[in-house]
């Protein structure tokens, strides 16, 4: 169907491609794996006309053809859904379909038409989504099927999905697939960037593995297994389970009595939650985002004003709900926030500046007189966070923007395990982090939880919550629905509850 | 009261308000793609400029207001340029265009007229007709029939707009440029060149509001003759959340408080039985305005990418 031939692309000094060649057998679906930065994305959007090539050619169904601009490749029967959603929020559902291959003439848009083209291609591929709503009324799972509907209106034979199921929750996942292998049924070509080697197993029928920009595997996937797929990936082996020693839990360190949080709407966010994370202990929080983690977790770090908060929050036995952020951290509150972009970093300032972000007004950050700040101090603290951390490249001078995600995480929650904390709230700590760096991190927490500190964990990836935490408590609508062992529980009844259903 | 409140108000508001809805919905055009457009001060002047030279060597208003257009366009198109394809600050590019028509047309006139400032008065047969003009038999509906053709064509242009916009392939790509230029991408839409024709429109409807003003409203170009209308359409445009109906209903309560401050200079009084100083009195429109942008502007949602040049990277 497609293939690309000795891709190369330079994007200033890095090398994103560098031969790459990949060949899609039509009527298959086709993984391309690798960490981020490996190149998948970049070869695909290259297919996509979103980028050129600097050298290379693209074949379509055995002919060289020259795709400039994502118009060209649509008119080849190609479409790509992007991992960040390519919508027009304000828009509806039709609008937002038939953009930019609208039917009817130039002087009218024929709406009710297209809404009957995208019944129809709902029913044959069972996207069922109404082609009226809003598309900022939609949920992430809805608006993916718009964007698959998208493609199917322009006649897409080929489908280029970027990291499709890193949004949906684990029922929606199956749903999706199933839906992928209706397509692959109809005659549909199907390629799935992805780093979850578990899907890959699962969806696949070929894999092209890469690093660092170059093809370094093609595989049928029936003939290979997720470790030698992830030694691939890293080029080393890697620890795809987390080894930890059992808990040894000591004296409750949080205790929550029934803590409601109001959102911004009026609405309760988080409705009367009580329970506790004891010193050494993981406690992790499932759930489908949105339904209150965000608000638990900001409230818990002093985020959130107390005035929408009711219930209390005490903090090795003394109430805290009414101290702010700054007296937490004094405390040994720390936070590595879900989105290290919005509240965990200063992109545009250097690693070492933002290495004292919390404790930028006492020491090592500021000298003896309080007045100034200890340049050597801080240097010192941020070379240690470097080192111990694994922050790659090690130049404190370099501003956070410069680091990858996987790195930049690893510089934030050095810098928290630097408080030192007492209790550690983490949201996300892998998101769009490495499997290397993922390895990394679990790693990191459970030490920290061997020394005695309360770990209170929230993650959308079900599967780093059951391996990380100790005790695991589901969240649905701002409630907690139920408690598991996560041994014991398997991931199927964990994801129903998290729908509201009952275990 | 009564002395305030009568017919001539009301069509007093009209003619006011005439170049602010010209003016503010070509800024749509340009804002719903994504271009600040905040020349329309100096696409007013350009436009007045031209059409009163045109006129007063053409002897038609036609011609005079067809260059006014292409006057505007071309102007626009500059600022289109600039702002599109090299990517230049929209805010300090249209601030260029302002001040550059505040001097411009002085040079020009000097030139042209041996004048400073101003074009030579054109005869009243020349000017922008009225609608009597087309309705000679109806003399009794005098107050009706005076008002201007181009008031009229504004009201047909707004819900032109309102279909373009809603209605057709191209008002939907339009709007998707100015909030997701990826997304409009992504599906195949040509980001600039809807952005090109969203900017240069804005400069060829600013083009008629300001031959309106110069041979519509009076019969000559002064210095500065705008005087602000550009801004106040910008701020109609965002109090009327860049949609074209509300955009003209912003216009109107704009031009109405300048209506107001026209009909009660030396009626309105003080309970003493003073005049009402004149100043106060002409103070209206601003603290209107300043009102209305600061109680109302926190509920309008701009076009997501205004402002923000489209980087496709290569």
């Amino acid at each position: 169907m497609i293939e690309l031939r000795n891709i190369t692309k330079r994007f200033g000094a890095v090398l994103a491609n560098d031969r790459v060649s990949i060949k899609v057998e039509p009527g298959t679906i086709h993984a391309i794996v690798g960490e981020n930065g490996a190149g998948k994305s970049t070869a695909m959007r290259i297919a996509y006309g979103f980028y050129t090539a600097d050298s290379g050619e693209i074949l379509i169904n055995g002919q060289v053809r020259e795709i400039r601009t994502p118009h060209d490749a649509i008119a080849f029967g190609i479409g790509m859904v992007h991992q960040h959603f390519m919508l027009v929020e304000p828009m509806t559902v039709a609008e937002n379909i038939v953009l930019g291959a609208e039917p009817g003439s130039a002087a009218s848009l024929d709406l009710r038409k297209a809404a009957e083209e995208i019944r129809k291609l709902s029913d044959e591929f069972k996207l069922s989504v109404n082609p009226k709503a809003t598309i900022e009324t939609l949920s992430v799972g809805q608006q993916q099927r718009v964007e698959l509907l998208k493609a199917l209106y322009r006649r897409a034979q080929l489908l280029i999905l970027d990291e499709p199921t890193a949004v949906l929750t684990p029922q929606e996942v199956e749903e999706f697939f199933a839906i992928l292998r209706g397509m692959r049924e109809q005659g549909k070509t199907i390629v799935i960037i992805t780093h979850k080697l578990s899907e890959v197993l699962a969806i696949s029928d070929n894999v092209t593995v890469m690093r660092d920009g170059k093809v370094v595997g093609d595989l049928k996937t029936s003939e290979t297994n997720a470790a030698d797929l992830a030694r691939l990936m890293v080029g080393r082996e890697v620890l795809l389970r987390v080894e930890k020693p059992a808990a040894k839990p000591g004296d409750a360190v949080l205790a929550l009595r029934d803590l409601s949080i109001l959102g911004r709407d009026g609405s309760k966010r988080v409705d009367s939650i009580s329970f506790e994370v004891r010193a050494g202990e993981i406690v992790g929080i499932a759930g489908v985002e949105g339904n209150g983690q965000t608000e638990l977790i900001e409230t818990l770090a002093g985020l959130i004003p107390g005035s929408y908060v009711t219930g209390s929050i005490s903090f090795e036995g003394c109430d805290i709900t009414q101290l702010d952020a700054r007296k937490r951290k004094e405390l040994g509150i720390a936070h590595v926030p879900e989105d290290r972009h919005r509240r965990g970093l200063l992109l545009d300032f250097s690693l070492a500046e933002n290495t004292i972000l919390g404790v930028h007004y006492r020491k090592p950050a500021v000298s003896a007189d309080g007045i100034l700040l200890d340049q050597k101090g801080i240097q010192r603290r941020t070379e240690q966070v470097i080192r111990d951390f694994d922050v790659r490249p090690p130049n404190a001078a370099l501003p956070a923007r410069a680091l990858s995600g996987g790195n930049q995480q690893k510089l934030i929650i050095g810098r928290e395990f630097e408080l030192p904390p007492k209790l550690l709230l983490v949201s996300q700590p892998t998101r769009g982090v490495d499997i290397g760096a993922i390895e990394f991190i679990h790693r990191k927490i459970v030490a920290l939880r061997d020394e005695g500190c309360a770990v209170l964990l929230v993650s959308a990836e079900l599967e780093e919550v059951t391996a990380l935490s100790d005790r695991l408590l589901v969240i649905h609508n701002g409630r907690v629905v139920g408690e598991v062992d996560p041994t014991v529980a398997s991931n199927e009844e964990i994801g129903l509850m998290m729908t509201g259903g009952s275990a | 009261m009564r002395q305030i409140f009568t017919l001539q108000l009301l069509f007093s508001t009209i003619r006011l308000s005439t170049p602010l809805v010209l003016a503010a919905l070509g800024g749509l055009y340009s804002e719903r793609s994504g271009v600040i457009n905040i020349a329309l001060e100096g696409l007013l002047l350009a436009g007045a400029f031209t059409a009163a030279s045109v006129t007063y060597y053409a002897h038609s208003p036609w011609v005079g207001l067809g260059s006014a257009i292409i006057a505007g366009a071309a102007v626009a198109a500059i600022i289109a340029v600039a702002c599109i394809r090299y990517k230049a600050d929209q805010v300090v590019t249209g601030t260029g265009i302002n001040i550059l028509f505040i001097g411009l047309p002085a040079v020009l006139s000097g030139a042209l007229f041996l004048s400073s400032g101003s074009t030579p008065q054109i005869p009243r047969e020349n000017l922008l007709p009225v609608l009597s003009h087309f309705l000679p038999f109806m003399p009794a509906w005098r107050i009706f029939t005076d008002v201007s053709i181009i008031s009229l064509l504004a009201l047909v242009i707004v819900f032109v707009t309102r279909y373009v916009l809603y209605r057709t392939p191209f008002g939907l790509r339009l709007r998707a440029v100015g909030e997701n230029p990826e997304a409009a991408d992504a599906a195949g839409v040509a980001v600039n060149r809807m952005r090109y024709v969203g900017v240069i429109l804005s400069g060829a409807l600013a083009g008629i509001g300001g031959a309106y003003l110069s041979i519509g409203q009076s019969s000559l170009f002064t210095r500065n003759m705008a005087a602000g209308r550009g801004f106040i359409a910008l701020a109609a445009l965002i109090f009327g959340k860049w949609r074209p109906v509300q955009t003209m209903l912003a216009c109107l309560l704009f031009g109405f408080a300048d209506a107001l401050t026209i009909q009660m200079q030396g009626v309105a009084k003080l309970p003493s039985g003073e005049d009402i100083p004149v100043q106060f009195i002409q103070m209206i429109p601003y603290v209107v305005t300043i009102v209305v942008l600061a109680g109302f502007i926190g509920q309008s949602r701009a076009p997501k990418a205004l402002g923000t040049p489209y980087q496709k990277e290569k």
